[in-house]
């Protein structure tokens, strides 16, 4: 298997220096928090253009999704909105969320959480990297009712898929020098596929002598997170557990508002909020916690190698959250995304002038 | 919070009081379990969520040490158990906190409709618990499990 941590190389720069990304605003707060993004990279002068793509969840075709990913193939990186997967469409319309990760072979997702100085949890001093295989699993979406009443569900695993997320996560754990590396896995029930998955990691591992790997069961797991989560470094893990794992862990650090994920092939890459939550209830209500999301791009702007302008605006969101205290609803305050996010401008102002005034000093 | 693991074939009808909601997997686990599970009153789920959420939700209340459970059949056959394991390290040692176990077995004695019994036994285990003076290592004390259970088996004297 030959597995590259990042794509070859981000898509080049289209014209006078400046990238196009595909952008899917989805449905609940994911419009509105992507028009956020656009007024932050407009204000700070990003040399990023988006090239909107909207996807309707109410129809039962896949033009709109087709449409998508032929987009994010030109441009080879997006950003996007969680799209609702209407449970009153026939099962046969898959998760348009799950289609765009399976065509695009977006095989890792990939969330850290950390603790955040200003935001009030239980737990403190929080730094996990979870590591969620993207395409297989339990969202295979293949299921079958040959008896009436009676549905078999097929969860697939394959050694492939897992030695190559395997290696992304010991990848991973090297280049960010972390030290040890935990599979989640329920071998001692599904003995074939994640007694697989697991066998795959412990393979996978043997090549990384100076990173620690251990493994553990999925129940044991969720319940050492909300009473011990500081023992966890790096996790890697099936689909399914992946889903669970990356939720308690966002609730950990402050709820899902907060954590911005990654979702990387070996060409594409799509960025979008840890917990891909819709948000239905509280949209255009002003009341949505923009961070992720502006999080989230900044993770974009890494990935397009524009690390000045991520540094900009992740510190300045940080600072909003860390400094000002200027938090939303979901973590108990009162500010508006509004309000937020002309925090985070302000803020980018300030250091904007800083760099200025550095600029001009003799050297 | 306990959880009942429905082990038969044939799912429970809701009572027509009961408010339902169908929440999905990530709308459960994520901020509202994790930071405020009491707004959570009844779970039902198939049997690998269960599996998860029962530990997890063992980790906010304190640990496997005060965890009961039990599984019922259609039937009315029914098996009470702690949701912790045979832990051969400290077994034999009169170190381990019999709270899970006792807690089963007061929901053992609902099931049979022996609720007097049940609630004398219950109050007395969580007024010890409450009290810290008596409490076994995984709860922070150092007293032994017989030391425990005479609290507990005392406070019930004092009752009658």
């Amino acid at each position: 298997v030959i597995c590259k941590l990042c794509p070859l190389s981000p898509p080049p720069a289209k014209y006078g220096g400046r990238h196009t990304v595909t952008l899917i605003p989805g449905d609940g707060i994911g419009p509105e928090l992507l028009n956020h993004v656009r007024e932050v990279f407009r204000f700070t002068c990003v040399p990023v253009d988006f090239e909107v793509v909207n996807v309707n969840s109410a129809l039962e075709t896949d033009d709109d999704m087709n449409n998508a990913i032929t987009a994010i193939r030109r441009n080879g990186v997006a950003l996007k909105g969680n799209i609702e997967t209407k449970h009153t469409l026939p099962a046969s319309v898959k998760s348009r969320n799950n289609v765009l990760r399976t065509s695009l072979d977006l095989y890792a997702n990939v969330m850290h959480c950390q603790s955040l100085p200003g935001v009030q949890t239980r737990h403190k001093n929080i730094d996990i990297m979870i590591i969620r295989e993207n395409t297989e699993g339990e969202y295979s979406s293949l299921e079958h009712e040959s008896v009436s009443g009676v549905v078999e569900s097929l969860k697939i695993i394959t050694r492939n898929n897992s030695l190559r997320i395997a290696d992304y996560a010991f990848k991973l754990a090297r280049e960010r020098g972390r030290r040890r590396v935990t599979a989640v896995h329920k071998a001692n029930i599904m003995k074939l596929g994640d007694g697989l998955f697991l066998q795959c990691c412990r393979e996978v591992a043997s090549g990384y002598p100076e990173i620690t790997f251990d493994s553990m069961i999925v129940d044991n797991t969720t319940m050492q997170l909300v009473s011990k989560p500081q023992q966890f470094d790096v996790m890697v893990m099936p689909n399914l557990y992946g889903n669970v794992v990356s939720n308690v862990c966002a609730g950990l650090v402050g709820g899902p508002g907060l954590v911005p994920g990654a979702n990387y092939g070996h060409v594409y890459a799509v960025f979008e909020t840890a917990t891909r939550n819709t948000g239905k209830s509280i949209a255009e209500k002003n009341i949505a916690n923009p961070t992720a999301m502006l999080l989230a791009s900044c993770l974009m702007l890494d990935h397009l190698k524009l690390n000045d302008y991520a540094s900009v605006i992740r510190n300045a969101v940080l600072t909003t959250m860390n400094e000002t205290r200027l938090h939303t609803a979901d973590l108990g305050g009162q500010g508006t995304t509004l309000e937020v996010v002309q925090s985070v401008m302000r803020v980018i102002q300030i250091l904007r002038r800083i760099r200025m005034h550095v600029a001009d000093l003799p050297s | 919070m306990v959880l009942y693991r429905v082990l038969s074939s044939s799912p429970n009808k809701p009572a027509n009081a009961l408010q339902s909601t169908l929440l999905n997997m990530q709308e459960t686990i994520r901020e509202p379990m994790v930071q405020d599970p009491t707004q959570f009153d009844v779970l039902v789920m198939p049997n690998l969520y269960g599996d998860i959420l029962s530990d997890l939700c063992a980790g906010l209340i304190g640990g496997l040490g005060v965890t009961p459970s039990g599984n019922i059949g259609a039937n009315g056959v029914a098996i009470f158990e702690s949701v912790h394991g045979t832990a051969p390290d400290i077994a034999g040692k009169d170190l381990a906190n019999p709270t899970a176990l006792l807690l089963s077995a007061v929901m053992m004695l609902r099931h049979m409709g022996l609720h007097g019994h049940a609630k004398k036994i219950e109050t007395a285990c969580f007024d010890t618990i409450r009290d810290r003076k008596v409490l076994t290592k995984d709860l922070g004390g150092n007293s032994k499990c017989s030391e425990f259970t005479e609290a507990i088996c005392q406070r019930m004297k004092d009752m009658d």
